[in-house]
């Protein structure tokens, strides 16, 4: 049994985009702020920290999931991935991402990360998605600047929905 | 916002996490898919001493087909039961209510028995149990019990739990014939201002559910005319008042969405 008492600093390993990393948390850490401060991943965005938003979500093992309701203490040993792990090494976007650039998808970019995150997890269970499908999971994130339609623009150009 | 400090065990087995329960009693929460939990300690109306992560004890995410039952355990997550290719054909209503707990996101760690646990009055997993006439197994170290759900869920947010015991798993017994599920919310995945469930045999026998309209899931037999009966419900439901509407709206959302989901369970029986 893993047992840290409140207040109490331990070191945690986990594996991020790939990377074995490793940092000092205590039990009141939240999994997005353990990704932003202390692994300095800043791609993941902080929004309302109470799951309602879905701009902090990331994928723990494939999942999509909001790391504000998350414990990093949770995340110890799991694989974890954030916006930062879709473009290539050389800054090329991927799929998902080139098309939100094509349909102008975002303007502050804020709720971005997460709806990225989102998507690369549910397009790899659902490759072929329908519109009515997209909406559905896109209802798990706000966007307070562009609105929704270059959203869903992008994202039915990356399924091939015409 | 942050959660207070607390002192975190993740225990390896059920014994573990039900010695920590024994020992902090009500100082104490389970932590499982913390969609409810965790937002709640976020904005500090929950501030537990202890928490207690059951998620990586062995084998507690599972769905086992008991023919006249389907048991799942405690850490199966509210997705997980969705993509269960069988739950079409032997949960029927569970197919039809489970796409309106929260969204895609939170279904992926939310659980079906935390959301038992927390016995929100408009969550649609307790209303479909409560529709079912499920079963809550609870464990101690004083042994186990198995509550039937309308003795489960005792009021707004309170269950028969006792502060030592764990839910283990969930009972839904296999209802393959009609059922229907719908509410109404402002947004898709937001909290249900009235959830309306229906359920047949496709012999005529009708039952109705509603959350959101009081403290516990509502549950009734529906003789007759159905119109008739769910009017009679409405105007028996006292309803209650909060941000997201009326007494009265969630009343005639009641007698709005009634006989639609009748409409759909009859239909579907057929």
């Amino acid at each position: 049994m893993r047992r840290v008492n409140k207040g109490t600093k331990v070191r945690i390993g986990l594996t991020l985009n790939g990377r074995k990393m490793s940092a000092e948390t205590e039990p009141r850490t939240l999994l997005s702020d353990f990704l932003r401060h202390s692994l300095g991943a800043t791609g993941t965005h902080v929004g309302c920290e109470h799951g309602v938003c879905g701009c902090c979500t990331v994928q723990i093992d494939g999942a999509a999931v909001r790391s504000c309701l998350t414990l990093a203490m949770q995340a110890e040993g799991r694989d974890v991935k954030t916006v930062e792990s879709l473009a290539g090494p050389d800054g090329t976007l991927n799929k998902l991402q080139q098309a939100f650039r094509n349909h102008h998808a975002l303007q502050c970019g804020f709720c971005t990360p997460g709806i990225l995150m989102s998507f690369t997890d549910y397009l790899s269970r659902n490759p072929k998605p329908t519109e009515e499908e997209l909406r559905d999971v896109l209802s798990g994130h706000i966007c307070r600047c562009t609105g929704y339609a270059g959203i869903m623009a992008a994202l039915k150009e990356a399924v091939g929905l015409t | 916002m942050k959660p207070r400090p607390f002192d975190y065990a993740r225990p390896d087995t059920v014994d573990e996490a039900l010695a920590l329960l024994a020992e902090y009693g009500d100082e104490a929460r389970i932590l499982a898919g913390g969609q409810s939990l965790m937002a709640m300690m976020n904005l500090r109306l929950a501030d537990p001493a202890v928490l207690i992560d059951i998620t990586r004890i062995a084998n507690l995410g599972y769905i086992r087909d008991a023919s006249s039952n389907i048991e799942v355990g405690a850490a199966l997550t509210q997705n997980k039961l969705l993509a269960w290719p069988d739950l079409k054909t032997k949960l029927p209503l569970l197919a039809a209510a489970l796409p309106h707990v929260g969204h895609f996101q939170t279904r992926n760690k939310g659980t079906i028995c935390g959301s038992i646990a927390h016995a929100d009055p408009s969550s649609e997993i307790p209303l479909s149990l409560a529709m079912l006439e499920g079963e809550v197994v609870l464990r101690g170290q004083r042994g186990e019990r198995v509550l039937k759900a309308k003795d489960f869920q005792k009021d707004m947010l309170t269950t028969a739990r006792e502060p030592d015991e764990l839910i283990v798993a969930v009972r839904f017994p296999v209802h393959g014939k009609g059922a229907a599920f719908r509410e109404v919310a402002r947004r898709h995945g937001d909290f249900a201002m009235v959830a309306v469930a229906a359920t047949t045999d496709g012999k005529g026998s009708v039952r109705l559910g509603v959350g959101g309209v009081a403290p516990t899931p509502v549950v009734r037999a529906v003789n007759g005319n159905a119109k008739d009966a769910i009017e009679k419900l409405a105007s028996e439901l006292e309803g209650y008042e909060d941000l997201h509407a009326s007494a009265q709206l969630r009343k005639d959302i009641l007698r709005n969405l009634g006989p639609l989901v009748i409409a759909e369970a009859e239909k579907c029986a057929a």
